[in-house]
């Protein structure tokens, strides 16, 4: 790793030097170009695992699927899919917009308020959102005795647009920490530009700031969109059938692990599919903004509109984070005693340093993978580095068993072979590692720090180097006072998307943690896999409140 | 080069904690279980046979299909020596992939019936889980109730409230309704209850419980530990147990049971881990525990299920649930059941 990371600074030297040049191979820049091979060909090993069961043919089973679940749980994938991406994309859009460049009451309060339900699960929301608005929650129950009526006309939050508030209230902060990166480094003075054009404010944030920030936006959609395909939790606990549940019922129900491996691989293809259309789209577009923009004075809203602004992001927070909240805590005090023991320490402990290592890890291997990106744009690379990322729109469990069948192998492998050299039997030796479960970390969450890396490396221009270099700034001192700069919000962005979603990982961290060593998420697991919600609110509310800390420094770092 | 010093260092920092948690080599006297009950249900009883026989054990907890595909990969160096799972289904499976071994043990057959165990000795129940009808006492008599053919019965239109078909529970019962009924029969019924639903299939047993009690439905189907639970926490609610085909099949049991791994490095002290499971006082301890039934009859029930009254239980082997487990899933899709 040493080594690549050396050749990183002379590739980009030469590549500098010899942009012009007709014949830029060399040993060093070869070198640096096997670096998303390798890092794309770790990760997707898994997904080859997937999709080896194609060579295990399961017609019997997909002919039922077929011809009784198929179509529609493909279309409620397709209904929910579109929902997620349109709600979180106007919600995260408009939020960062208007806390960007506007001031309105409580503006600064929400501009990082709107971050913190970044650290509830959404399967957290969930429960909560069942617990308060379903036929037996408090709600319903009070209408009902008040009305002195059955109340059978209350809409169901057991439905396909209950998953889809609740998904869009859990996944929007995705959209609204990108888009706001780019708002805030960009939007302002667009703004301006537009106006010198004579446009309103509304034509220039359609026809400028909004086109301009179109790989921030795609980029927190698509984070949105392939976990909303990934997602079980979410959707079991509201009984909605999508392309997950079928795939779990497929193993667990009808023990066919190479069925859900198939249905599974179906999954991956079409995000792929999503992926390169939106890859070709982007082809055509530059994207270019140089420098953080001036302190230009914020746009003072007033009357109705300070009013809608504010009452927007209101309702936002509340019932993204502020209602389960204090759900939890109330369902917490109820069952305190018999929660909290001295093992909390433990968990909460395990769970920072697993998340602490795993985004620096992987956030390391996407600094890596996006450095590739930009010095090799051809059609190889690209496509390597982008099914590097693809491993988030795999089912949890379904990604946890493909990382762990070739570990085992390597595993195995490793014991036969210290007994027939050494003649000692060592059983297994890197199973029940962390190294293991940080390399399936990685292998899970690299988009999830690719994505803001890759946004904002678009930032430094091939101008910018060259202008870096007209002025005798190359190689590592290039990286450190002019790229490191822009990327910074990027990279503390990725840094804390990887941390928190590490949190939160369920499927990966049971598979693969070491024996009597259980973090929160683990904790929430064993509550709720009895159906036990309300016990699980302690541990629930445990990982929001540790899940804060780095999202604070993130607000800290971005806001000041 | 202060940027090779810099990562180099970041590398050694992540090897050194890495190998902190290494898992060490250890060949000693001890058992290691997977398990997919949860801690809390199965940490207790662990605690007492160490206290018992100085054997300590290991443990880590996981969905079954998790522990199963784990099991396959780690094939003959898995460190694991017993199996523990919620079903018979799983057991079963377990057994098909070849991942248990047969153990005769006078102690396992003495104390397990044998309709809770596998013919071959590949696993046994160590506890009993009944699926049960609860029903709203302010809205239905119980004379009016009598089987779980029964509730496919038009009389039930928007009166039934059923757990989603996703659950195992749910699985086994309907496996055991073919091996009785035959398919064609079975989706018969399967379909009465789904035209019967009041509404959507419900992600628990208790939030089935707590639409019947809120008169949103009459009737459910749950394991009687959700009942005991959710009685112990809301002693008001107007719920009761109705012990259901008493004059035909009996009530559908499930077991929570566990199995010797094939390669395990320590298969006595795994018997033993699993003859003291069947023991009456660890019996006794899974009833407290979890109000579930021991699968011991010789041993005691606990006062809050026998409040509930005895019931006839259905004799068929449980195995039936686990060789019929794919085929009903797919008789619940045909049958619309979510």
């Amino acid at each position: 790793m040493e080594n690549s990371y050396s050749s990183d600074k002379k590739a980009i030297t030469r590549s500098a030097f010899r942009r012009s040049s007709r014949y830029p191979e060399d040993g060093a820049r070869s070198a640096w170009r096997a670096v998303p091979f390798l890092i794309a060909g770790l990760v997707l090993i898994p997904v080859c695992v997937v999709f080896s069961s194609v060579f295990s043919p399961e017609d019997e089973i997909w002919q039922h699927l077929v011809v009784t679940t198929l179509p529609r749980l493909l279309t409620n994938t397709l209904w929910l899919s579109l929902g997620i991406v349109l709600g979180t994309s106007i919600l995260g859009v408009s939020l960062a917009w208007f806390t960007a460049i506007y001031t309105f009451p409580g503006c600064r309060f929400f501009s990082w308020a709107l971050f913190l339900p970044l650290a509830i699960p959404a399967y957290v929301t969930a429960f909560v959102a069942l617990g308060i608005f379903d036929y037996t929650g408090p709600l319903q129950t009070s209408l009902r005795s008040w009305f002195d009526s059955d109340l059978l006309w209350f809409p169901d939050i057991r439905s396909g647009s209950g998953v889809a508030i609740v998904m869009t209230l859990a996944f929007y902060p995705y959209v609204y920490l990108l888009a706001r990166n780019a708002f805030l480094t960009q939007g302002k003075r667009l703004l301006e530009v537009a106006q010198s054009l004579g446009l309103n404010h509304r034509q220039g944030f359609f026809r400028v700031a909004l086109p301009m920030a179109r790989p921030w936006i795609v980029a927190g959609t698509m984070l949105a969109l392939m976990e909303t395909l990934a997602d079980f939790g979410t959707v079991a606990i509201f009984n909605y059938d999508t392309f997950t549940t079928a795939i779990y019922k497929t193993w667990f129900g009808m023990f066919s692990l190479s069925a859900a491996s198939q249905l599974a691989s179906l999954l991956i293809l079409i995000v792929l599919v999503i992926i390169l259309i939106e890859q070709r789209f982007r082809l055509r577009m530059r994207f270019a903004e140089n420098k953080k923009s001036a302190r230009i004075e914020r746009i003072r809203l007033v009357g109705w509109r300070a009013v809608v602004v504010t009452g927007m992001a209101g309702t936002v927070l509340f019932f993204a984070f502020v209602l389960p909240v204090v759900q939890l805590s109330i369902w917490t005090l109820d069952s305190f005693a018999d929660g909290l023991d001295q093992r909390y320490l433990e968990f909460v402990w395990h769970s920072l340093l697993l998340s602490a290592l795993a985004a620096l890890i992987t956030c390391l291997a996407a600094v890596m993978l996006v450095y590739a990106a930009r010095l090799h744009t051809g059609i190889s690379t690209r496509l390597a580095v982008r099914l590097a990322t693809i491993g988030y729109a795999l089912p949890g469990a379904v990604l946890a068993v493909g990382i762990f069948i070739p570990l085992a192998w390597l595993d195995n492998l490793m014991s036969d072979w210290m007994s027939i050299l050494f003649g000692i039997e060592t059983g297994l030796l890197i199973q029940g590692t962390l190294a293991v479960m940080l390399i399936a970390y990685m292998t899970r969450f690299l988009a999830v720090s690719y994505f803001p890396l890759e946004s904002a490396l678009q930032r430094v221009t091939r101008s910018i180097d060259e202008a870096a270099m007209g002025f005798g700034v190359t190689g590592w001192s290039m990286l450190k006072s002019v790229h490191f700069p822009m990327l910074r919000g990027g990279l503390f962005t990725a840094v804390v998307l990887v941390f928190v979603d590490v949190m939160k990982e369920m499927p990966i961290t049971l598979m693969t943690r070491p024996f009597d060593w259980d973090t929160l998420a683990v904790r929430i697991f064993s509550l709720t896999s009895e159906g036990e919600w309300e016990q699980a609110a302690l541990p629930a509310l445990t990982l929001i409140l540790v899940g804060l800390v780095p999202i604070v420094l993130l607000v800290r770092q971005t806001e000041t | 080069m202060s940027h090779s010093i810099f990562f180099g260092r970041w590398c050694t920092v992540i090897l050194l904690l890495a190998s902190l948690f290494a898992a060490p080599i250890s060949r000693a006297e001890e058992v290691v279980v997977y398990s997919a009950r949860i801690e809390q249900l199965i940490k207790p009883l662990f605690d007492a046979f160490t206290r018992e026989t100085g054997i300590p054990v290991k443990f880590t907890t996981d969905k079954e299909g998790a522990l199963l595909a784990r099991l396959i990969a780690e094939g003959k160096r898995t460190p694991a020596d017993v199996l523990i799972t919620t079903d018979a289904g799983n057991l079963w499976e377990a057994a098909r992939k070849g991942l248990l071994k047969p153990v005769t043990s006078p102690v396992l057959t003495a104390n397990i019936p044998e309709h809770l165990r596998d013919p071959q000795g590949q696993w046994f129940g160590l506890t009993v889980r009944a699926r049960t009808i609860v029903y709203n006492t302010q809205k239905v008599k119980p004379d009016a109730l009598s089987t779980y053919e029964d509730l496919a019965d038009p009389k039930w239109k928007q009166r039934l409230c059923l757990r989603t078909s996703q659950k195992v529970y749910n699985q086994s019962l309907v496996a055991m309704m073919i091996a009785e009924h035959g398919e064609a029969e079975t989706e018969r019924i399967v379909k009465g209850w789904v035209a019967n639903l009041a509404t959507d299939p419900l992600p628990d047993d208790t939030r089935a419980m707590e639409f019947v009690a809120a008169g949103r439905c009459d009737v459910t189907l749950v394991n009687t530990y959700y009942f005991g639970r959710l009685i112990n926490d809301n002693p008001a609610l107007p719920l009761a147990i109705f012990w259901p085909n008493q004059n035909t099949s009996g009530v559908h049991v499930n077991i929570s049971g566990a199995g010797v791994i094939r390669h395990s490095k320590n298969e006595r002290a795994a018997i033993q881990l699993l003859e003291y499971l069947s023991s009456e006082q660890a019996q006794h301890l899974f009833a407290e525990l979890n109000m579930e039934y021991p699968a011991n009859p010789r041993s005691e029930r606990g006062e809050v299920i026998n409040s509930w009254g005895s019931f006839k239980a259905n004799p068929m082997n449980v195995v039936q649930a686990g060789e019929l487990q794919a085929k009903a899933v797919r008789l619940m899709d045909r049958a619309g059941y979510r």
